[in-house]
């Protein structure tokens, strides 16, 4: 072994700790900053006008409020195609069978989809939704698009949520000689619902935020949508397309304002739900 | 006793079974879709000149994606760069240096920030740090720099929840065991806490980084999107994800083809990236 010069471990660690202090005041402030400057440009853009009335001059004047709507439908049908196929995986892999091959290549699945970037999930939403099924650049085939993406993420919270209810609340509901499906939809998932509505609110704001995914599917029509065949442009693509092609950045800065918002005001919702569920659940 | 409830709780388990296969039938079909759409194009013209062609003209039957491959690669390097010290340092300072009032106060800050769509952070980019660069150290600004520093922040959020996470894991009787030996906090930290928590360190950053490479508009908005292999940290690159999105809604025929192509060259990397990260999570010590 070779000496070489070291500090004192006392003088290190003080060394390494204001080291460490730096770094990290520099990526809370970083992340801060964001935060700050869109709000700081962005509310003053605010008033009931820019929510209320239709975007005029493409987005150079008026307001968001298709825009509004159109993210509102997108995200209602993701979350109306994934909740009930993101529980029921959940379910099946506690509460229906053991640990094997089958629940292997289902969990594997669910990895590999949550590590595949947004904008493969357009182009897949292009030739499947767009192109093969016909529906056009749609709400439709955007929100479809967007409900294989939030997959994942409610498969994962469903199934965190529902492991962990006691054991205890399912033998004693056996005991009483009610069947699986009763003792599921009875007991477990009444316990697990908070955690279920957690991953569902956070994937309402992965939804909101997505832009790729969305842009190659629903199209970017500012009209208001009639139907959910009708092409959309939602919020994000809104300010992505009003910022890169230099349209107004007022505009942009007010549209990220209320993104912005809307999806801390739902993460915050999400984070409060789950400190209740661990706080009832540790208490039990 | 189950006995009468029997065949209905077989359809149900039946049905649930078809359910929790989506997933897996999903990625399936988008596998199938990519390749199914890129392959034939990138056989025709060769694997190789896909790969190593230096030469992006669509409208030529020129579709060289090297410029691409490596913009993806160096911008994904850059945000590492940028991201990977600054998420370890903030995570360990949060969960062991600092107090815990502070941690309790900043944790569910960074992990609210990590909503943020990366549409604004493409934004802020282009308005503040664009000029930034284009002032104080000239070329464009939108540079692989501008891109790199952007895909480091907004890796930031992930890699320090998922670090502070896996370091929380560890058991406190490693700490006072080290500690009781006379080890200060810092040896502590170095040589029992990270080492404890390397596997989920590991893979936070391993998903970062896929983060980072999948990432398309923020990019797009500050990368300067030329097809051309960079020069320098301060020339405009073009990653893969965005040669897709900026040539999509115009493309047809072999052209939209060489596109799909470009996502599975995309998905190929994503794919074995996740593959690492499987592993890495699974090495972990003492399980």
């Amino acid at each position: 072994m070779t000496r070489k010069f070291r500090l004192k471990p006392r003088v290190e660690q003080k060394v390494v700790q204001f080291f460490f202090y730096l770094l990290t005041s520099v990526a809370v402030l970083v992340l801060v900053f964001i935060l700050v400057v869109i709000l700081k440009n962005g509310l003053p853009q605010l008033s009931l006008e820019f929510l209320t009335k239709n975007p005029a001059h493409m987005g150079k004047e008026g307001g968001i409020f298709s825009t509004i709507v159109a993210t509102i439908y997108l995200t209602f049908i993701a979350l109306l195609v994934a909740t009930p196929l993101g529980v029921g995986t959940a379910i099946y892999l506690t509460e229906y069978t053991f640990e094997g091959t089958v629940t292997r290549i289902i969990r594997f699945g669910a990895e590999c989809l949550a590590g595949i970037p947004s904008i493969i999930f357009g182009l897949f939403g292009f030739i499947l939704f767009v192109n093969k099924l016909k529906f056009g650049w749609s709400i439709l085939s955007g929100g479809l698009t967007l409900a294989f993406m939030v997959l994942p993420t409610i498969i994962r919270t469903s199934e965190e949520a529902i492991k962990s209810v006691p054991a205890a609340y399912r033998l004693v509901c056996y005991s009483l000689g009610s069947t699986r499906w009763q003792t599921v939809t009875r007991v477990v998932l009444p316990s697990a619902a908070p955690g279920i509505v957690t991953g569902v609110i956070l994937s309402i704001g992965r939804s909101i935020g997505e832009t790729a995914a969305v842009i190659f599917t629903a199209g970017s029509a500012l009209h208001l949508p009639s139907s959910i065949f009708s092409s959309a442009r939602t919020m994000s693509v809104h300010f992505y397309i009003l910022a890169r092609e230099g349209i107004s950045m007022s505009k942009a800065y007010g549209t990220a304002a209320v993104l912005v918002i809307a999806i801390l005001l739902i993460n915050i919702v999400a984070y409060y739900l789950m400190g209740k569920y661990i706080s009832r659940s540790s208490s039990e | 006793m189950m006995s009468k409830s029997k065949p209905n709780d077989r359809l149900i388990r039946l049905s649930l079974l078809m359910v929790a296969l989506t997933a897996i039938t999903v990625l399936a079909v988008i596998t199938i879709f990519i390749f199914e759409q890129g392959l034939p194009v990138m056989a025709k013209y060769g694997l190789k000149n896909f790969l190593f062609g230096q030469d992006w003209y669509p409208s030529e039957k020129s579709f060289g994606l090297l410029p691409m491959i490596v913009g993806s690669l160096l911008v994904t390097f850059g945000a590492l760069l940028i991201g990977v010290p600054l998420g370890l340092a903030s995570a360990i300072f949060l969960t062991e240096f600092s107090s815990r009032r502070l941690s309790r106060l900043l944790k569910p800050l960074i992990e609210l920030l990590a909503g943020i769509p990366s549409v604004v952070y493409g934004f802020l980019g282009l308005m503040f740090l664009v000029p930034f660069i284009r002032e104080n150290l000239g070329g464009p600004g939108l540079s692989v720099l501008a891109a790199s520093i952007i895909l480091g922040i907004m890796i930031l959020p992930t890699i320090i929840s998922i670090s502070i996470d896996s370091i929380r894991a560890v058991p406190d009787s490693y700490r006072e065991g080290s500690i009781a030996l006379g080890a200060t906090k810092w040896q502590t930290v170095r040589m029992v806490v990270l080492p404890a928590a390397r596997s989920g360190l590991v893979a936070g950053i391993i998903l970062g980084m896929g983060r980072a490479i999948g990432e398309t508009m923020a990019v797009i908005m500050v990368a300067g999107n030329a097809a051309d292999l960079p020069a320098s940290w301060l020339a405009p690159v073009r990653t893969l994800t965005s040669n897709i999105a900026l040539e999509m809604a115009y493309a047809s025929g072999e052209h939209r083809q060489a596109l799909f192509a470009t996502g599975v060259v995309l998905f190929v990397i994503i794919m074995i990236l996740n593959f690492l990260a499987n592993l890495a999570a699974r090495k972990q010590p003492g399980r």
